[in-house]
């Protein structure tokens, strides 16, 4: 018999209700249920970082979070970073400093950057990599990145 | 590498926990997820009924009571390294904290997650060892207090029954004067440590131990403290010939070996690991002592 729930649940400031099963990971909820396919899955087993989404502000790994268990809270995923065809700052700074290559790890670095700044935003280096720990990036190494966020923390300066 | 299917439920008090866990068969609770999800991922956990403890009221605080520091068992790890009143009383801890997994993880994993997983070189598991932690048990019968030694029965084992669930931990806090080391080493930062060695020293007046306790986490199924050593030491001077003596102490306990790691590399990190911890510590309680 399969176990379901009514989910209700603000994804990128748009409520959905939808009828789940339980055992739907919070990943798979966006990506098939919502078919939100920015947030990627690598490993599902939360070493990768590459399905990074923000729940209720903090980043945290979808495939580590059932759905039910986002029920009546707000969730942000790398769709809703551009505005109105606009890439965010930190989106820029990535296309600025080849920030990626394949791209398949970037959602996930993107949502884990866009807390990190907004809770440091005058971090150093080793700050930048110290909370990119839990991202894995394959392609370009880290440095482009870790050169885009830092280069988005100073054009929030004003630098 | 999805869950099977489960029945789930979300308790909204302590008192609704208790009577599922003690009706349902074949249930396990779930806390931050961040072990337990990996292991229903992979089906190497299958459970008929899963309790979510993250809409249980009450199990998420930490309080100071006199000279123990009382931590929910729901409580996250990244509520408790910026925790000021961790950072005044237990220094160590939110040191450890910064080498529990990731900033994702520590947002939704829990203490109470990490302690009843008991991963034998989890830090969390290495820091309630080296804090005489005192557990809370808690079932539809009432309470029932075990002490770390009781808890932790072996590999990813503890005592807690299926009826049961671990409600908040206790763990003493040293005088402000203390000095603290914690050291690990894990193939990347944010791993599992292979071996992490954590230690609390006070001076008396006269610049020798006066009170000492370490933790070897790591090398054996559950972490070691060296309380025998603890104990001998009181009196020593905290030097070099010191740290070496417990260094070699440390490398005596015999070790386990896996697929990647040998005991006798094992063995090496918990010599090299205990005499840092103990200076890093013994300079720390200089420091306070001299401030």
């Amino acid at each position: 018999m399969t176990d379901t729930r009514t989910l209700s649940i603000t994804v990128n400031g748009t409520q959905y209700t939808r009828e789940i099963e339980t055992r739907r990971t919070l990943a798979d909820f966006l990506r098939l249920d919502l078919k939100l396919t920015g947030t990627h899955l690598g490993c599902e087993h939360g070493v990768c970082g590459a399905c990074t989404v923000r729940v209720e502000g903090q980043a945290v790994r979808s495939c580590l979070m059932l759905a039910v268990q986002a029920n009546g809270k707000s969730v942000a995923t790398v769709e809703g970073l551009a505005r109105d065809g606009n890439l965010s700052p930190l989106q820029n700074q990535f296309w600025e400093h080849h920030g990626l290559q394949c791209g398949f790890c970037t959602p996930g670095v993107l949502m884990t950057m866009e807390e990190f700044l907004e809770e440091n935003p005058n971090p150093t280096e080793a700050d930048v990599r110290d909370a990119l720990s839990g991202n894995i990036c394959r392609c370009t190494g880290y440095q482009s990145i870790v050169d885009a966020v830092l280069a988005t923390a100073a054009q929030a300066r004003g630098e | 590498m999805k869950p099977s299917p489960f029945t789930y439920h979300a308790p909204a008090t302590p008192a609704e926990l208790a009577d599922l866990l003690g009706t349902l068969e074949d249930a396990r609770v779930i806390a931050g997820g961040q072990s337990l999800m990996p292991m229903m991922n992979f089906r190497f956990v299958q459970p008929a009924h899963l309790i979510d403890l993250n809409t249980v009221q009450g199990l998420d605080y930490v309080e100071r009571r006199g000279d123990v520091l009382e931590i929910g068992a729901a409580t996250r790890q990244r509520f408790l390294q910026r925790s000021g009143e961790i950072a005044q009383s237990m220094p160590i801890l939110q040191e450890a904290l910064s080498h529990v997994g990731h900033r994702q993880t520590r947002a939704r994993g829990t203490i109470g997650g990490s302690l009843c997983h008991f991963d034998p070189s989890a830090e969390l598991v290495n820091m309630a060892a080296l804090h005489d932690a005192t557990l809370t048990l808690t079932s539809a019968a009432g309470d029932r207090e075990v002490s770390f030694a009781e808890f932790g029965v072996g590999y990813l084992t503890t005592s807690v029954q299926p009826e049961e669930f671990l409600s908040a931990v206790r763990l003493a806090v040293w005088p402000r004067h203390h000095g603290h080391g914690f050291e690990e080493f894990a193939f990347r930062h944010g791993d599992f440590a292979i071996c992490a060695v954590s230690c609390l020293m006070t001076l008396d007046p006269g610049g020798t131990i006066e009170r000492l306790a370490i933790a070897v986490s790591g090398v054996t199924e559950t972490p070691v403290r060296l309380t025998q050593w603890e104990a001998d030491l009181r009196g020593a001077r905290p030097d070099a010939e010191t740290a070496a003596a417990l260094a070699s102490a440390a490398a005596g306990i015999e070790a386990m070996s896996d697929a990647y790691v040998s005991a006798a590399y094992r063995t090496h990190l918990a010599r090299v690991l205990t005499r840092r911890a103990f200076l890093k510590a013994a300079e720390r309680a200089k420091e306070k002592a001299s401030a």
